[in-house]
């Protein structure tokens, strides 16, 4: 627990302090800082799940600029999964199978092609956002509501149980997702692995390490989590599927990993920070304490990646490979 | 190897020689069966729909005019991520500064009154112009001196541009006495015509098209953008300025689909609509891929794309095949002719590389 705070100092200073700020606010006004926190972990889930699939692949040096075409895919497919065989947990498992053939779609065009890797993203974007929109048929609706789950004891925690314990399951899975993905890429054999060959692809390769394998399997699987963000989107928050209901989301998350400095960990802190501050604006505008148009809230997360990035890049260090495909020599 | 055997050889040679052209051409025909498919699937013969959406497109003379309307700011948009693509830069927003380069020569036209005809085209599509290139620029600035990475710059400035632009129809701009968000009709002395079935934009866009070339391929201007796009290293050990041509690449490729814009504008919608112009900029993704980066090949490209789109809206109303089915084509084409697949399986080991284009996150 020790090493774990010492590891992740501004991560757990920053989710402290917001703590402790969120809880003065709940004893002012109990109900609007609840809804706000709720809003503003909504929004902040998928940006975390979309934000572990980058961390995953750019840690084994593949960018992903995809994430948005491949949460767009999953979310398709978790709802009208969901609506064919009229039970949402096979839609669920549809989504995630839908993730990972998306993520093993970016891993073949990008490591074992050797594509250009933006190029190679932008274009599963632009093939999800055509087969979505084809393949949309309106008027569908859910078989049933995604369950909401309490975890017995914490959510019964006043603000937090109800914000963080007591959700659907993705949002509920999203916060021990974040662990064990911090964990795996920190203190386990294939996260060192992993590790190398995104920052040192030859040495890792000397050193035996299969550099193809390792970043075919890593963005695959990475797929996988894209896909829980995606089902989350349309099954969970949403509860249907419209053409582009990503939104620009997986674009976010990429500013959420750099701004995360390419740490899960961080990558939580920024996300709820993305999700808090927009749940903010959105409630002052809805209270009339600030008087700017509609619109211009809406804006409030694409102009503060733009900031946040102009900021962060240059003082975060990026996966030294991240971007280069590995060719074996000889 | 007998004369025969030669012969085959150099025929096979013509093809490896000329893979740029035969992928992309390859990748359509693909593109149009799987498509065929699909459409078979809904129940409708794929011939029929075909034909439906090319004798909209080219054997009507109304239809002939919406397709070189609709080709028109595609050229351009094409040419802008070519561009790009030159400097290894990926501008995915010429969406954003196509629309709000569409704004602006909108309200030029609409605001000011008192200008000879000819001039006063003149002034709003630089008016547009300056405004795209502005717009892209802001990414320029930000790549060049922060090092954020233009494919996420721009796609923010995408979503930032298409929420100024519906406060500013939807409030101090919006046509009066009406509740569709859109503004007024510009004044007659600003419409750019149409001469018969071809708009005069589409000609101003061919000669744009040839000058992009020459720019590229004849001056020094070019030879440095080249240089930058091929290898940054050597770029800057040969002492070119790399942050001056991440700034002016994105400020080129920003006027170029303002322009775009502005002549969507004054030649074809005489007004600005939010709803008319969506997904110009991603289809000059396309068209720049399918194009690989020539200025040239970008006219046959956004023909191609702008036949689709102008046939396909008649395509739901004859079979009531989704006019998305132009989506899927086009997404399938940019899969094949992006992803080394097609040129891997007509040449094998002749195929040539893809080569890496843009950067990564920093640099």
């Amino acid at each position: 627990m020790l090493d774990f705070i010492k590891d992740n100092r501004k991560p757990v200073i920053t989710l402290g302090l917001v703590t402790i700020i969120a809880y003065v606010f709940y004893f002012l006004d109990e109900i609007k800082t609840t809804s706000v926190l709720v809003f503003g972990w909504g929004y902040a889930v998928p940006l975390v799940l979309a934000a572990m699939v980058g961390i995953i692949g750019e840690r084994t040096g593949v960018v992903n600029i995809g994430i948005e075409g491949q949460m767009l895919m999953s979310a398709f497919a978790s709802f009208f999964g969901s609506v064919i065989t009229g039970n949402i947990y096979l839609g669920m498992l549809i989504g995630i199978a839908a993730g990972l053939i998306m993520g093993a779609f970016l891993a073949v065009a990008a490591v074992k092609w050797e594509m250009d890797q933006i190029i190679a993203g932008v274009v599963i974007n632009i093939v999800a956002a055509g087969l979505t929109s084809f393949f949309y048929a309106p008027g569908k609706t859910l078989p049933q509501l995604v369950p909401v789950v309490s975890i017995p004891i914490l959510s019964d925690i006043p603000l937090i149980g109800p914000v963080f314990f007591r959700n659907g399951i993705f949002a509920l899975a999203t916060l021990f997702i974040v662990l064990a993905v911090n964990f795996a890429i920190f203190k386990t054999r294939w996260g060192l692995r992993s590790r190398s060959v995104g920052e040192y692809p030859s040495a890792a390769d000397a050193a035996g390490i299969n550099v193809t394998r390792v970043r075919m399997m890593n963005v695959t699987l990475a797929g996988a989590l894209a896909g829980c963000a995606g089902a989350f989107l349309a099954l969970e928050a949403a509860g249907t599927f419209a053409r582009g209901l990503t939104a620009g989301r997986g674009f976010l998350a990429l500013a959420i990993m750099i701004f995360g400095a390419w740490n899960p960990m961080g990558a939580l802190a920024a996300a709820l920070f993305f999700g808090l501050s927009t749940a903010l604006a959105s409630q002052l505008q809805a209270d009339e304490v600030i008087n700017i148009p509609q619109q211009f809230v809406n804006l409030l997360p694409f102009v503060m990646t733009l900031v946040v990035l102009s900021v962060a890049v240059g003082r975060v260090r990026p996966p030294a490979a991240a971007g280069q495909p590995y060719t074996k020599e000889g | 190897m007998t004369l025969t055997e030669t012969k085959n050889a150099n025929k096979i040679g013509f093809f490896v020689r000329n893979q740029s052209i035969v992928v992309p051409i390859a990748a359509i025909f693909v593109a149009f069966v799987l498509g065929g498919i699909l459409i078979s699937l809904q129940g409708v013969n794929p011939l029929v729909a075909y034909r439906a959406i090319f004798s909209e497109a080219w054997f009507d003379s109304d239809g002939l005019l919406r397709t070189f309307q609709k080709t028109t700011p595609l050229i351009l948009a094409g040419l802008a991520v070519t561009v790009g693509l030159r400097v290894g830069l990926f501008n995915i927003g010429a969406q954003g500064q196509l629309i709000s380069a569409a704004l602006a020569s909108a309200l030029a036209g609409i605001y000011i009154t008192n200008l000879p005809p000819i001039l006063h085209v003149i002034v709003a599509l630089f008016c547009g112009v300056i405004v795209g290139a502005l717009w892209a620029g802001i990414a320029g600035v930000l790549k060049a001196y922060r090092g954020v990475h233009e494919v996420i710059s721009t796609i923010m400035l995408n979503s930032i541009a298409i929420g100024i632009l519906d406060y500013l129809v939807s409030n101090p701009f919006q046509e009066p006495d009406q509740s569709l968000q859109r503004t007024k009709k510009i004044a007659e002395t600003a419409v750019l015509p149409n001469f018969g079935v071809i708009p005069f934009g589409f000609i101003l866009a061919l000669i744009i098209c040839l000058l992009v070339y020459w720019m590229l391929n004849k001056t020094t201007a070019g030879f440095r953008f080249n240089t930058v796009g091929k290898n940054k290293f050597a770029a800057t050990y040969a002492g070119i300025n790399m942050k001056l041509m991440v700034v002016t690449g994105m400020l080129l490729s920003g006027g170029l689909a303002g322009l775009g814009g502005a002549i969507e504008t004054l030649g074809i919608t005489y007004r600005f609509e939010p709803a008319f112009n969506g997904g110009l900029g991603f289809d000059g993704i396309t068209i720049a891929l399918l194009a690989r980066a020539n200025p040239l090949a970008t006219i046959p490209a956004a023909i191609l794309v702008g036949t689709l789109r102008a046939g396909g809206a008649s395509l739901q109303f004859e079979t009531g095949i989704e006019p998305e089915i132009v989506d899927v084509l086009l997404a399938i084409t940019l899969l094949l002719v992006s992803a080394p697949i097609l040129a891997k399986y007509l040449f094998k080991g002749k195929a040539q590389k893809s080569a890496n284009v843009t950067s990564g996150w920093g640099n």
